[in-house]
């Protein structure tokens, strides 16, 4: 990409007494991109948008974003991103109307305008019929929404996303999903999802950049990791129906399978292995078993297969 | 500093306080014990008491000993009850009267800086814009604020009840006086602001607005002191003392201030979170 990065990092680092939660990352996001930053829990996805916000110093590195210093120029740089918390931290004793109208005042953006931007996100979020109700009576997934909606309040170019839709039900990830979608693919706005779920950061991020212990692992696009990083190898097999069951229990009895999943009334199976040595294993088995298997096609690795194996990399060295 | 923002955080913070009732109800209790059913009972009841067998009141002579000289001539034309109401309600219970302001901003300071944490909505508030010296002083103005404004209300119904309570002994308007014009106009906000600069050194460290809100009424102490000092004839409140105890006060709020602003930064509050 030629474009000039929205977030470069140089050896970006920062400590809490002992423990590295952000340890010397390197990173560039570039416009309009869905970078997925995931790590397991404790990993520093957290402390690294905090950093990239200004709000937390780093104890050593650099970073620009959006051109500007975060440590120097924070309120300046807030002013155009826009941060959605992991814990959604709208203010209970106050309305739907009135958390969104004040944040417009903190943004400073003109009176006259508020009510018209404020009316439209509720609506958008589907919270314009409790507007005036007190968010303390609001259910997990409206607060979600609310949250959402002031984070994209003042139409930042880069959004931060602290795990969105952890918690949500499957209708509501699922206008997530399509938000941030719009917001990248018409509005061309950047987005940093910090997110644990792998099928999401698959299907929504341009690039994924993955974190073990304050450390950046592996960045590149999700086929990218899956080709490079992963030695293992995801299958597909057909038997028949009444073996269907025998199969899957040889399956999980074997070390270095996993994923192991059953097609619904179909005698099909599909299963990770972590090495490609294991498939002569496995047909042995199967057919000293007397299982008849009538077919075995590789399939696309998942983003789930790459974490799994980096993970365990990563575990293996400490 | 943008103003505009300042006034954004007040209206937010007192629009969350006028909904909790927790918060609400002392700011509005306390006013009306000590502001209403005090003196009005004081200004009703003190002759009948003083008139009680066995009733232990204040020696006169030793109060009148400790007046300033210009209260003395319009002492003289008070009969004894007449002079037992007026050191009761404009002497006795003047400093008091600034439990007030340090109540005030207390509780709401609590609820604003420590109780913030507490609800967990600091973290996105940290995302907006502001500044740290704006959100500092939105937070100091939305509890500082209410606090000269119930004492204000505090003092105009002190003022209608002992004069209206004590009318029949009274016959005659006879509150208030310069040194409670100095009180509220000079002492209460200073007052408020050693109150307001303790609660925010105290919620740096607490995690709960009512951790914050106990620890930070500790303050009230010193008020305590003054009560008794008064009362047992130690320390007289004249015009002259009042206006230096508010100098007192405006120098330790400006040094807890000072020490408050220093813990109020954003990259530490969130690293000690
Ligand atoms: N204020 C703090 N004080 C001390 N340690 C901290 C602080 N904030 C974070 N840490 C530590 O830094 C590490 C990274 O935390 P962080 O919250 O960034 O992780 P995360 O990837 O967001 O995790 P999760 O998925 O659970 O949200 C953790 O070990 C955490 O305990
Ligand atoms: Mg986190």
């Amino acid at each position: 990409m030629d474009k000039s990065p929205v977030i470069a990092t140089q050896g970006l680092t920062r400590q809490f007494g002992d423990i590295t939660a952000v340890d010397h990352l390197d990173l560039e996001v570039y416009p309009g991109e869905v970078l997925g930053f995931l790590g397991h829990n404790g990993s520093g996805k957290t402390t690294t948008v905090r950093l990239l916000n200004g709000v937390l110093t780093p104890t050593a590195g650099t970073a620009a974003v959006l051109g500007l210093d975060p440590t120097t120029a924070g309120a300046e740089l807030r002013r155009r991103t826009g941060v959605l918390t992991e814990t959604p931290s709208v203010d209970e004793r106050l309305t739907a109307y009135e958390n969104l109208s004040i944040y417009a005042e903190l943004y400073s953006m003109p009176k006259d305008q508020i009510d018209h931007r404020v009316g439209e996100l509720l609506t958008q979020f589907q919270l314009a019929d409790r507007a005036d109700d007190r968010v303390s009576g609001y259910s997990k997934g409206m607060k979600q929404r609310l949250a959402l909606a002031r984070a994209i309040l003042h139409s930042p170019e880069l959004l931060f996303l602290d795990e969105p839709t952890s918690g949500l039900d499957p209708v509501t990830t699922r206008m997530v999903h399509t938000l941030i979608r719009d917001l990248s693919g018409k509005n061309g706005r950047t987005v940093f999802l910090c997110t644990h779920n792998l099928d999401e950061a698959q299907r929504l991020c341009d690039r994924v950049a993955v974190l073990e212990f304050g450390r950046m692992v592996a960045l590149g696009t999700p086929n990218e990791l899956a080709r490079n990083l992963w030695q293992g190898l995801r299958l597909e097999l057909e038997t028949s129906l009444e073996h269907v069951n025998a199969t899957v229990k040889i399956l999980r009895e074997l070390t270095g399978a996993r994923d192991i999943a059953q097609a619904e009334a179909q005698p099909v199976v599909t299963l990770s292995l972590s090495k490609r040595d294991l498939v002569p294993q496995l047909v042995n088995k199967l057919v000293e078993t007397g299982i008849p298997l009538y077919r075995l096609t590789p399939q696309e690795p998942t983003l789930e297969d790459v974490y799994f194996a980096l993970h365990e990399k990563e575990e293996a060295k400490v | 500093m943008n103003w505009q923002v300042i006034k954004a955080i007040v209206r937010r913070d007192l629009l969350a306080v006028s909904r909790s009732k927790g918060t609400l109800l002392p700011l509005i209790l306390v006013p009306l014990i000590f502001m209403f059913l005090l003196p009005a009972g004081l200004g009703y009841f003190t002759p009948a008491l003083s008139d009680m067998p066995g009733a232990n009141m204040p020696d006169m002579a030793q109060f009148l000993d400790l007046l300033p000289r210009e209260a003395m001539a319009e002492f003289e034309t008070y009969s004894t009850d007449q002079l037992m109401i007026v050191f009761m309600l404009v002497y006795m219970l003047a400093p008091m009267f600034l439990i007030i302001p340090l109540m005030v901003a207390t509780v709401i300071a609590s609820d604003s800086f420590a109780g913030e944490k507490e609800r967990k909505t600091l973290e996105a508030l940290i995302y907006t814009p502001t500044t740290d010296m704006e959100l500092f002083t939105g937070k100091l103005l939305s509890a500082w604020v209410p606090a000269l404004v119930v004492s204000l209300v505090g003092f105009v119904l002190y003022g209608l009840t002992t004069n209206i309570a004590a009318w029949p002994t009274m016959g005659q308007i006879f509150f208030p006086n310069i040194t409670w014009i100095v009180l509220v106009f000079w002492v209460a906000p200073a007052t408020a602001a050693v109150g307001l600069g303790a609660t925010v050194i105290v919620s740096s460290k607490a995690n709960s607005a009512q951790d914050a809100n106990q620890i930070a009424a500790l303050v009230v102490l010193p008020i305590v002191a003054l009560v008794i000092a008064q009362a047992t004839g130690v320390m007289y409140f004249g015009t002259l003392i009042t206006l230096i105890l508010g100098v007192v006060f405006w120098v330790i709020a400006g040094v807890l201030l000072w020490i408050g602003v220093r813990t109020f930064r954003r990259s530490e509050i969130i690293a000690r979170y």
